[in-house]
């Protein structure tokens, strides 16, 4: 398992597929907390509960309909090293949390890589669907679909008012959590983000940086998700989700078109200084080189460099960047000024093949 | 401690804010953590709903101490968790904590969600059972109202319809 696609290449199959809007949504994703009735939530667990809740879990892998969906696979996270879990954290696969402190923990895994089930997370199960582009509601479907799977062969905690039972009381009611990861570098250099992210915490949703809570935005990648989760349905979830996003996207590209327009010269000297430096340097930290690429990508899309580099490399180069990654690839446990030596490294022999 | 935003008031609600590494604590009392509308999770400063969360279950929204006249359990029988450990570390012990603590999580879900009943999608085993029960409701209701106008033959068949129903729910 050590060697596998899984965590030596930075970008999982689903990432490859195009979908729409892709210029400015990179990825949609739902999670949906289900726990089952007649056992603690994991953070109450004895051992022998939690490793009780994976065998029911492990259980469910038999079905029919679920082996119908795509070919899983049930990583324990006790069978990994540290590396290994921090590159499943890059590639969204899994939370921190499941990586740092689950008691049996263990991840489910499609073989694209676009489902991961984790197991004994905050709750007993947390089902993951991530999709290319803005798919959000496509999301929701097979997310719902995979529910439906093991709720026909576990008793979930479910009740007729709260509804879906959860560890966290945020998460309760449809225990929902949808979100889109957008890169808006033109909403960012007109300085229009300050007024927009505001605006979008005002309408029940919550945007955060690339790696989550607490993360700042790198690289103008900005994960918007919906907050409230008890008194809305699903739909009407998604639906506002949807159309903030569907908005935004707008107005990126607008702030894109003005900025062409208005600073043009500006803009491709940006674009194509910050190439010039991802090619060429030496040392390159981890913020510098998602401000850069993010300029490169944003450069790629509007068609000012002239580069054969896919907009797909720059995002494969987001992820391989990563401390996890870099150090899965070096195959030892590297110090940060080794890691911003590798790190370029990287990003030079990786546009150069490009 | 006092609230440091009036300092004539105790700080109920306590919080730490880190940005780029620096560290800012937070110290206020319920009236004046009220009128700071842009500390409440979901709104722009970005704070962890996680650390907001212990602060809010301390919270008395009504501002004039608990009406219930319910009584209200300080301990879930299930799984031992306590009222305060729980408002403490902001997370439940298992799913029978809901109904432990019921009487006091409407003004926490009206808070964090704006919304206290689901509204959603119904797991389909329990579905059925949640669509049979309303229907026992519904039947239970009527019995009586056919006993008050003395429709005993209706009563008797309906009497039966329940006693049916009663046994299916149980089966599932």
């Amino acid at each position: 398992m050590a060697n596998g696609p899984l965590f030596n290449r930075a970008l999982s199959d689903w990432m490859q597929s195009e979908g729409p809007d892709r210029d400015i949504v990179f990825s949609s994703r739902v999670r949906l907390a289900r726990n089952l009735r007649t056992q603690p939530f994991p953070m109450l667990a004895t051992n022998h509960q939690s490793g009780e809740v994976l065998e029911q879990v492990r259980g469910v892998m038999n079905n029919q309909q679920l082996q119908g969906i795509d070919r899983f696979q049930l990583i324990e996270l006790k069978d990994l090293n540290e590396l290994q879990k921090r590159v499943l954290v890059e590639k969204h696969l899994i939370s921190p949390n499941l990586a740092n402190e689950a008691r049996n923990g263990a991840v489910i895994l499609s073989e694209n890589e676009s489902i991961s089930i984790m197991v004994n997370e905050e709750d007993h199960l947390r089902i993951q669907c991530l999709y290319a582009g803005f798919q959000i509601r496509e999301a929701w479907e097979l997310a719902s679909r995979i529910d439906d799977i093991f709720e026909s062969q576990l008793e979930y905690a479910f009740d007729e008012k709260r509804g879906y039972l959860t560890s966290c009381p945020t998460n309760v009611g449809t225990g929902l959590r949808a979100s889109v990861m957008m890169h808006l570098p033109a909403l960012v250099i007109t300085k229009q983000i300050n007024r927009l992210l505001p605006a979008i915490t005002q309408v029940g949703l919550a945007v955060r940086g690339l790696y989550g809570e607490g993360s700042e935005a790198m690289g103008n990648l900005f994960q918007i998700s919906n907050q409230i989760t008890l008194g809305q349905s699903e739909e009407e979830i998604l639906d506002n989700l949807y159309r903030v996003a569907k908005q935004i996207i707008a107005h990126e590209r607008t702030a894109r078109q003005k900025l062409l327009q208005e600073s043009r010269d500006r803009l491709i000297d940006r674009v194509n200084r910050s190439y010039g430096i991802l090619a060429h340097a030496h040392i390159m930290d981890s913020k510098e080189a998602a401000q850069r690429l993010s300029d490169v990508r944003l450069g790629i899309d509007l068609g000012l460099i002239q580069t054969n580099t896919t907009p797909t490399i720059m995002n494969e180069l987001i992820v391989m960047s990563q401390p996890g990654f870099l150090q899965q690839l070096s195959g030892s446990k590297l110090s940060p000024e080794e890691r911003d030596v590798r790190r370029a490294e990287l990003i030079r022999s990786r546009l150069k093949s490009s | 401690m006092m609230c440091q935003e009036c300092g004539s008031k105790p700080a109920t609600l306590h919080f730490t804010k880190i940005v780029n590494g620096e560290k800012t604590e937070f110290h206020f009392c319920d009236s004046c953590a009220r009128e700071k509308g842009e500390l409440i999770p979901g709104t722009s400063n970005g704070f962890s709903i996680h650390n907001l969360l212990s602060g809010l279950l301390d919270f008395d929204p009504t501002g004039k101490g608990s009406t219930s006249s319910k009584p209200q359990h300080s301990r879930c029988e299930e799984c031992g968790l306590t009222y305060t450990q729980f408002s403490k570390i902001g997370r439940f012990g298992c799913s029978a904590c809901y109904q432990y603590f019921s009487d006091r999580l409407d003004p926490l879900f009206k808070r964090v969600h704006g919304n206290v009943v689901h509204v959603g999608k119904v797991p389909v085993r329990s579905g059925g059972k949640i669509k049979q029960q309303r229907e026992l409701e519904r039947l239970k209701r009527e019995l009586q109202l056919r006993i008050e106008r003395e429709e005993f033959e209706a009563a008797a068949s309906l009497r039966d319809k329940i006693r049916d129903l009663e046994r299916k729910i149980a089966d599932l």
